[in-house]
């Protein structure tokens, strides 16, 4: 499809190297995995800053990375309202609220906080449906990078996906957990400076920031919006057909800033495991607040280059243009890629390909490393072998079965990949089940850390009542130009949303709504089954109040927290 | 306990991103006279400056590293 896309010598040589690092450090921490504790929770050793760094890196995924700088070109600086409001305060939420009740509970994952929490059966149904979701989820990222690969490098897909995942599979397996996060420290410096020269060459190709926002002016009016639509953030969202998102202040306020980035970033054990290896509770509780400080500068890494994009593309002697898929459409998900190709001789240009690699594996081996200890500590260790008190046979044992699910879940990754490419509406799919899960868990865990009263039979049927209110709204109610079910109004086409993505939100805030209703009515009739004395250390008002007095003030998760809210608020202003 | 897991990760990240710097600032010389090769960078020889910001970065990483390590050993 694209001929003359070809790397030299050197683009190789500088990817080779990466393998080889990446695969040493799994080769250097081999030796120290002696039980399941060291393999599937990194011995709670990790200092905040590679635990922090590792939370933002997990999630700066291939997936993130290709469909933000997309939706830079799509959606303009908009698109940082899944930075600012859509992550900071939940990260920061997260780091004061929620990380003591976590980490000093001794769960070992985000289910077990349910089972000492509330009982079995809400552990159970969050545990299966975390593994089955992850799993999938890993398997789709692969099927986009290696489709991405095909097209654009021209390399063989199954190659891709199988040499990939097989790079993934070997440092995991090696080093457990600790090789993840060490990787995903070493593939956040990769993504950040090999994405760097694009963002200078494409700034500088359109005469810097107040160049770019001069050639976008028509391009943008040319859409039926105003000049400055895509480099503002909050000035056009006074009604929803004003912005290229199609949401209102509100939507953004209470959709994405409050019920879908608090139940993606406290819930989601993926990345709350990040946290949970860190070695001491302030570190645990530093540690989403370390990710934040990189986090809220990624829109200039991957979003402005997008809008950048947007130019190049309404620009015929730039002869820049993306792929158009089967109905002629511009794939926005090819941005970035495209842009490599556009501004990097070989050298710099292996940087990025490898940069790309990287944040495809260290979203994979999140997905992985999150997936075996759920698997292990959650399901076989609850229902299937449960400990028998002999330390050294258990210790043994679960670490075996702990290396075993890290191969099972690379295999069913690749298989899922592979149904990824039969059926290309999955990725959909997906991301609409898991706003459906994660909004209600998030009530439920949220009720479950700040009101003692609240009740494992009320916490179950608050799960599964938000969750099917989510269904039946996606059921009801469908995007305009929606071409497939999958999209919503399965059952019947009552209202039709602007753009997906605030059906997405009104999902989400119906099932929290729901799901908080449900689970504080319930608590109310049903009867408390645990006493005060077993809920300590998960319930706020049980537990003995954290002191940071001994911690130097500039270690402090509040002062920490008071900068990351500082800047955030800046950058919200500068760019209001 | 596990301390560190036994392995410093800022050594590795010095080590690799020094190689990286070095590879690229060898290759920007050597290619300095290829215009050809630079026009799709507005002409500006991308590699020799990636390759010496990337060779302070990973030497920054490299110190700290080897003086935590001599630290850890007293």
């Amino acid at each position: 499809m694209t001929a003359g896309f070809s790397l030299s010598w050197i683009d190789y040589t500088i990817m080779i190297v990466y393998f080889v690092f990446v695969l040493g450090i799994g080769w250097a921490l081999k030796r120290y995995m002696k039980d399941a504790n060291a393999f599937l929770e990194a011995g709670r050793s990790m200092p905040a800053w590679v635990a922090g760094l590792a939370f933002i890196s997990t999630n700066l995924g291939a997936l993130e990375v290709m469909g933000m700088t997309g939706s830079g070109a799509k959606y303009g600086m908009l698109t940082t309202h899944f930075y600012w409001i859509g992550a900071i305060p939940a990260m920061v939420f997260l780091a004061l609220f929620m990380m003591p009740f976590y980490y000093g509970s001794k769960a070992r994952s985000v289910p077990e906080y349910l089972k000492l929490r509330y009982d079995e059966k809400t552990r159970g149904l969050n545990a299966i449906l975390f593994a089955v979701m992850t799993i999938l989820a890993s398997g789709i990222s692969m099927y986009a990078l290696a489709i991405l690969m095909e097209k654009v490098l021209g390399w063989n897909f199954h190659l891709s996906l199988i040499l990939s995942a097989a790079v993934v599979l070997a440092y995991t397996y090696l080093g457990g957990l600790s090789s993840a996060i060490y990787n995903e420290v070493l593939q956040f410096f990769i993504i950040v400076i090999g994405l760097l020269p694009i963002v200078f060459l494409s700034l500088k190709d359109l005469g810097g920031w107040s160049g770019m926002q001069e050639q976008l002016a028509p391009i943008v009016q040319a859409k039926g919006f105003a000049a400055d639509t895509w480099t503002t953030t909050w000035k056009y969202t006074g009604a929803a057909k004003a912005n290229p998102m199609g949401v209102e202040w509100y939507g953004i306020f209470a959709g994405l800033g409050f019920v879908l980035s608090f139940g993606y970033w406290c819930t989601n054990f993926l990345i709350v495991q990040r946290a949970m290896s860190a070695k001491s509770t302030t570190a645990a509780r530093n540690t989403p607040l370390i990710g934040a400080l990189p986090k809220m500068f990624i829109p200039f890494l991957i979003i402005v280059p997008g809008i950048a994009a947007l130019v190049l593309m309404n620009s015929p002697g730039k002869g820049f243009s993306l792929p158009l898929n089967n109905t002629g459409q511009p794939i926005y998900d090819y941005t970035i890629i495209m842009l490599l190709r556009q501004y990097l001789p070989a050298g710099v240009l292996g940087l990025g390909i490898t940069a790309l690699l990287a944040s495809f594996m260290s979203g994979m081996a999140g997905n992985v490393s999150a997936f075996n200890t759920v698997w292990t500590y959650d399901i076989y260790q609850s229902y299937i072998r449960p400990v028998t008190g002999n330390k050294p046979v258990d210790d043994k044992h679960y670490l075996k079965v702990g290396r075993l699910s890290t191969i099972f879940g690379v295999v069913i990754s690749i298989a899922a990949a592979y149904l990824a490419s039969l059926f290309g509406n999955i990725m959909d799919f997906l991301q609409t089940i898991f706003s459906m899960i994660n909004a209600p868990l998030f009530a439920v865990i949220f009720l479950g850390m700040f009101w003692k009263r609240t009740t494992g039979h009320a916490a179950f049927t608050g799960l599964l009542a938000g969750f099917f209110i989510a269904l039946l709204h996606h059921g009801f109610t469908f995007p305009e130009g929606a071409d497939t079910l999958v999209k919503g109004g399965w059952i019947v086409k009552t209202f039709a949303y602007p753009v997906e993505m605030a059906q997405n939100f009104w999902t989400a805030i119906f099932a929290f709504t729901t799901s908080t209703v449900v689970t504080v009515a319930l608590s109310l009739m049903t009867r408390k089954l645990k006493s005060d004395e077993e809920l300590k250390g998960l319930v706020y008002s049980l537990t003995p109040k954290l002191k940071e007095g001994d911690v130097v003030w500039f270690k402090r998760s509040s002062t920490l927290a008071i900068l990351v809210l500082t800047i955030a608020s800046a950058l919200t202003i500068l760019f209001w | 306990m596990y301390l560190t897991m036994g392995l410093d990760i800022k050594i590795p990240i010095g080590l690799m991103f020094t190689i990286f710097g070095v590879l690229l600032t060898i290759f920007g010389l050597f290619t300095n006279n290829d215009p050809a090769l630079y026009m799709p960078s507005l002409g500006i020889n991308i590699n020799l400056w990636s390759g010496l910001l990337m060779t302070v970065f990973g030497a920054i990483f490299l110190y700290f590293g080897i003086r935590s390590r001599k630290l850890n050993k007293k």
